[in-house]
């Protein structure tokens, strides 16, 4: 598979399909491993590294599950087709960042991905389109017992699995669910609810992962904690807060449309207006407007559209998908006109 | 305190550079700080806070030794641990043993492992029945330090016969 067999195969977390798909986007769990052999990738020499990228082609290659994913190598792309990848959730930027021995293998339906010599020798990544948590760490529970059958994995009984970071020690799993929280925003909730969320030993990001901000209403919350819980614990325990978060939702959501409902129509309605007329647009008002006519969506106050569109839209007017879909490079203002273009071909009224 | 860049947003950033003896100190707001270069931002990373966590509990007559304490594996000291907050190898762990097993209770309330583990099927359960005993008795010693420290000695006697026969079982 090449990298354009992307552009028309969209990934799983654009569906839009899964459980409380309306409020949750998509569910991800990732594990660590290392292996024993070879330092950790920061402090690996570039031979030693190469080493670890090798075996872990070699693994891939020869397990069933993973047999259909396809490898790229971070020393053969460009930076436009790396930041596609990272757009799309299916690699990290760090990983993007870096040249020699590192690659990311990726299923045809973006499932899952594993990126080879990140912060550690392995990222296993499996993602869901909505809130499925459990069928997450079905699919990577057993990707994981398949890789240690064949590599060494760093281990100890008392801390678990090791990691370059002691911060990921342990289960080495990272849970994460993103989710869209129009509502809780606009009723001033939201401070509440993320000093809750911190309270318990979770993290909340923006869409693009650590460091980035929460823009367009969407929110990353991950357990912070991996060492002293099984992964089935944490698991239930991010079940359990997601499920809540999801119930605040629904109810600021059904405050503001008992209250205040020409506000929000109105509010969905200009963004819906201004998405399908603008001939200039940033990404940043992109994803801010889309936020509201998807919530518009999600309330039926809009109808001639479906959550996929504009889930797609989200993404596939990213600076990298919008260079891909035009197949060259553009400038930042290019970029605005082309996105203009994009939105307002996709939301024409039939 | 406004942000030294921009003039708008309140400093929530505060940055002091000593370069050759000269001291500056820049006030930044979240979005300045950030967009000002990458390297400053890895400088408010986890690195520093993990270091500083580790730190914490440490005797100060300890400090050279640190600063020379070698992963035998892989070479990485202390000392680069605490400047990239990252290990060298699956070994620095043991290296570095008696700072990293204060520091991951720090981070994660806890330093003992309870979930899956990588062991091949054959050899799974002899395995997570070690890991498992192993848990159960640093959870006893845990118990029984408590029991002694609060003068609960009966307790403590019979939190000492279940260790013993733990450890003649192992």
């Amino acid at each position: 598979m090449e990298i354009n067999d992307f552009l028309n195969n969209s990934s799983e977390w654009l569906k839009g399909s899964g459980p409380n798909s309306d409020i949750v986007i998509s569910s991800r769990i990732r594990l660590a491993r290392n292996l024993t052999a070879q330092p950790f990738p920061h402090w690996a020499s570039r031979k030693q590294s190469e080493e670890v990228l090798q075996k872990i082609e070699q693994t891939v290659a020869q397990v069933n599950l993973l047999k259909n994913l396809s490898i790229f190598k971070m020393s053969e792309m460009d930076n436009i087709d790396k930041q596609f990848l990272v757009e799309m959730h299916l690699m990290s930027y760090e990983l993007a960042q870096k040249k020699n021995s590192n690659a990311a293998m990726i299923d045809p339906n973006g499932i899952v991905s594993i990126m080879v010599n990140e912060e550690d020798h392995i990222r296993v990544q499996v993602m869901q389109s909505g809130f499925n948590i459990y069928e997450a760490w079905n699919i990577i529970d057993k990707i994981d017992n398949e890789l240690a059958k064949e590599l060494d994995f760093a281990f100890s009984p008392e801390w678990g699995y090791l990691t370059a970071c002691p911060t990921n020690t342990g289960t080495g799993m990272r849970g994460s669910v993103m989710l869209h929280l129009p509502a809780l925003v606009m009723t001033k909730n939201i401070n509440r609810v993320l000093a809750a969320i911190a309270k318990l030993s979770f993290t909340t990001r923006g869409l693009y992962g650590e460091g980035t901000q929460a823009s367009g209403n969407f929110f990353q919350i991950s357990n912070q904690v991996s060492l002293g819980h099984s992964e089935e614990e944490i698991i239930d325990n991010i079940n359990g807060l997601i499920r809540q978060i999801i119930e605040q939702e629904q109810q600021a959501r059904e405050f503001l449309l008992a209250n205040n409902r020409p506000m929000l129509e109105d509010r969905v309605n200009r963004s819906f207006g201004i998405l399908k007329s603008a001939y200039i647009i940033s990404s940043q008002e992109t994803v801010e407007l889309l936020s509201l006519v998807r919530l518009g969506c999600d309330l039926a106050m809009v109808k001639d559209i479906d959550r996929r569109t504009i889930n797609e839209l989200f993404i596939s007017t990213q600076p990298a998908h919008l260079q891909k879909l035009e197949n060259k490079k553009l400038s930042q203002s290019e970029r605005d006109i082309k996105r203009a273009e994009l939105i307002r071909s996709k939301l024409k009224i039939k | 305190m406004i942000c030294d860049i921009c003039n708008k947003n309140p400093a929530t950033v505060h940055l002091t550079e000593i370069v050759d003896d000269q001291m500056t100190e820049l006030h930044l707001c979240e979005d300045c700080a950030r967009q000002k270069s990458e390297s400053m931002e890895s400088q408010f990373g986890l690195s520093d806070l993990l270091a500083g966590m580790a730190e914490f509990s440490k005797p100060a007559s300890q400090e050279k030794e640190d600063a020379t304490l070698k992963c035998k594996k892989c070479g990485l000291t202390y000392a680069d641990f605490k400047k990239v907050g990252r290990l060298g190898c699956h070994e620095c762990y043991e290296s570095f043993k008696k700072y990293l097993g204060p520091l991951l209770k720090r981070i994660h309330g806890s330093n003992q492992h309870f979930g899956k583990s990588p062991y091949k099927t054959e050899d799974t359960k002899i395995m997570q029945k070690a890991v498992n005993e192993n848990s159960d008795l640093l959870a006893l010693r845990e118990k029984l330090k408590v029991a002694i420290e609060s003068e609960a000695f009966e307790v403590a006697a019979r939190l000492r016969d279940q260790i013993r026969e733990l450890e003649n079982k192992s």
